[in-house]
């Protein structure tokens, strides 16, 4: 059995131990031992029936860990017998479980870190690599989450917004370690979609496709940053853009318009342009203006006064910033972007080097020096 | 989640309220002060927010590039640097707020008196590898 695939299968095999009356903390770390066994046997024995397989071994491990409990507290064990594996209301199952990991009573960082292990599959070593911390600390995070959500019921509806909050964090935060959250945040908001119908769920899976498949373009072979504009478009994944074309006209075509729709049409109009100067900015301000409208988003705000620019000139553009507060992360930034395409090159520089400094991630602050340099250079020059 | 450190000076940050240096303690303002420490880190494990916590000697030297074919030149230690790094503490936390919070924590880790330090901290946001991979 290999590893992806057996990961698919744990949150349908939390579902079955759940309903069959352990509690979601016990079924968790059942779930995560039996995968471990079932990596170290996957080679030689591949099980015909993995999810079967999975759920024996889970179920056995829970009874073992549960007997060695009660032992210790010395009492009665109520469960004894190994119930046959049903079929189960295993897509139910799953939904829930993407509910709890994202409950509200959970801290982002928390949220996460369930999420991927719990719905994910991952182990604890895996999510610590991924995010950088020692694993003793993110194993405590994570059996702090349990313990949050541990009165709550599995069978409570809860909110997809939660769940899109917390697949969206994963997908931004890019990959370190050998996980790809990007891809793997692809992955669960895949099955999250095949789950719910809700308009907003395919929308954030069509806003990581649409973004996923410029990943190539995005940086250089040294790990520079490459805007938008000067991206070789024909390292784009035109498969994947055109799956993330498809998930969005659908939703849209259901009228429940939601901010990740919106966001996942401005990628998909810069998607749709053979060349940056043929990119449709007027359409772009105007979902701009339906995320503004959606969200009030300040953000949102901030990168619509770039795409009037675009579209009306860079006058309009740095007429839309002055609405703006200066404090905004990143509008340093654009308004040196503006204030070059404006011809004003000293203004420009001295706040490419202003952004610079306010930079919160290498790369940008690495390309933001050198639009300073290159101005600064062309002005001495 | 973001990461931050907080930066222990033995000189260089602003004077702390209760000023006397580590080396007038009694014993066991001295115990007192490191199981603080202690405990606090042990805190940061449990609440899945500790990275890293290190000491440093503060016995150092400069040390600089001379040259092609020369050995770098070494300078120090210099006893009247202004600036002198303790240590420091790693933690990834939710928010900006968390960060100032448990700086506060730390800051009032006891020292003469068995009274907290008041001490100042540094407290430097990390800069990550990568911006977000959505922005536009």
């Amino acid at each position: 059995m290999n590893e992806p695939e057996l990961r698919e299968l744990v949150p349908a095999v939390i579902g079955v131990l759940v309903r069959r009356g352990a509690d979601f903390a016990a079924a968790e770390d059942a779930v995560q031992d039996a995968l471990v066994e079932a990596v170290r046997v996957s080679a030689d024995e591949a099980p015909r029936d993995p999810k079967g397989w999975l759920i024996t071994v889970a179920w056995r491990k829970f009874l073992d860990a549960a007997r060695a409990e009660a032992s210790r507290r010395d009492r009665e064990l109520r469960a004894d017998s190994e119930p046959a594996p049903g079929p189960g209301e295993a897509v139910d199952d799953t939904l829930q479980l993407y509910f709890l990991c994202a409950h509200p009573s959970l801290t982002p960082s928390s949220a996460v870190a369930l999420t991927l292990r719990a719905v994910g599959g991952l182990t604890t070593r895996q999510i610590a690599q991924a995010y950088l911390v020692p694993e003793a600390t993110m194993a405590q995070r994570i059996s702090r989450a349990k313990r949050t959500v541990s009165g709550v019921r599995l069978n409570q509806p809860g909110d997809v917004a939660t769940v899109l909050r917390v697949l969206y964090l994963v997908f931004n935060e890019g990959y370190s370690g050998d996980v790809d959250l990007a891809a793997e945040a692809i992955r669960l908001t895949r099955q999250l979609a095949a789950l719910t119908k809700h308009e907003e769920v395919a929308g954030l899976l069509a806003l990581m496709l649409l973004h996923h498949a410029r990943r190539t373009a995005r940086t250089t072979e040294d790990g520079r940053l490459v805007p938008l504009a000067e991206q070789d478009r024909r390292l784009w994944n035109t498969r994947l853009i055109a799956e993330g074309v498809d998930v969005l006209q659908a939703a849209l075509a259901r009228d429940r318009l939601g901010e990740f729709q919106a966001q996942a049409a401005i990628a998909a109009l810069h998607a749709d342009a053979p060349a940056a100067e043929e990119t449709d900015w007027v359409q772009i301000v105007e979902w701009y203006d339906e995320l503004v409208r959606l969200t009030g988003n300040p953000v949102a705000r901030l990168n619509r006064a770039v795409a009037v620019g675009e579209a009306d000139g860079a006058r309009s553009g740095l007429a839309a910033l002055a609405e703006l507060d200066p404090a905004l992360p990143r509008y340093n930034a654009v308004a040196a972007y503006l204030h070059e395409r404006d011809g004003d090159l000293a203004t420009a520089a001295r706040l490419y080097a202003e952004a610079a400094r306010q930079a919160t991630s290498f790369q940008e602050h690495e390309h933001l020096m050198r639009q300073a340099l290159r101005l600064n250079a062309r002005l001495r020059g | 989640m973001a990461k931050y450190l907080l930066l222990k000076h033995y000189r260089g940050a602003p004077a702390a309220v209760n000023n006397v240096p580590g080396d007038q303690w009694t014993p066991e303002e001295w115990s007192a002060h490191m199981k603080y420490m202690r405990d606090f880190a042990d805190r940061l494990v449990e609440s899945g927010e500790f990275v890293d916590a290190q000491a440093l000697a503060p016995e150092g030297m400069f040390v600089r590039y001379d040259g092609e074919g020369r050995p770098p030149v070494i300078d120090g230690p210099f006893a009247e640097t202004k600036d002198l790094i303790a240590g420091w503490m790693v933690i990834d936390v939710d928010s900006h707020e968390r960060a100032i919070e448990l700086a506060g924590e730390l800051s009032a880790a006891p020292g003469a008196g068995g009274e907290p330090i008041h001490e100042w901290l540094e407290v430097r946001p990390f800069m990550v590898d990568q911006p977000p991979t959505v922005v536009e």
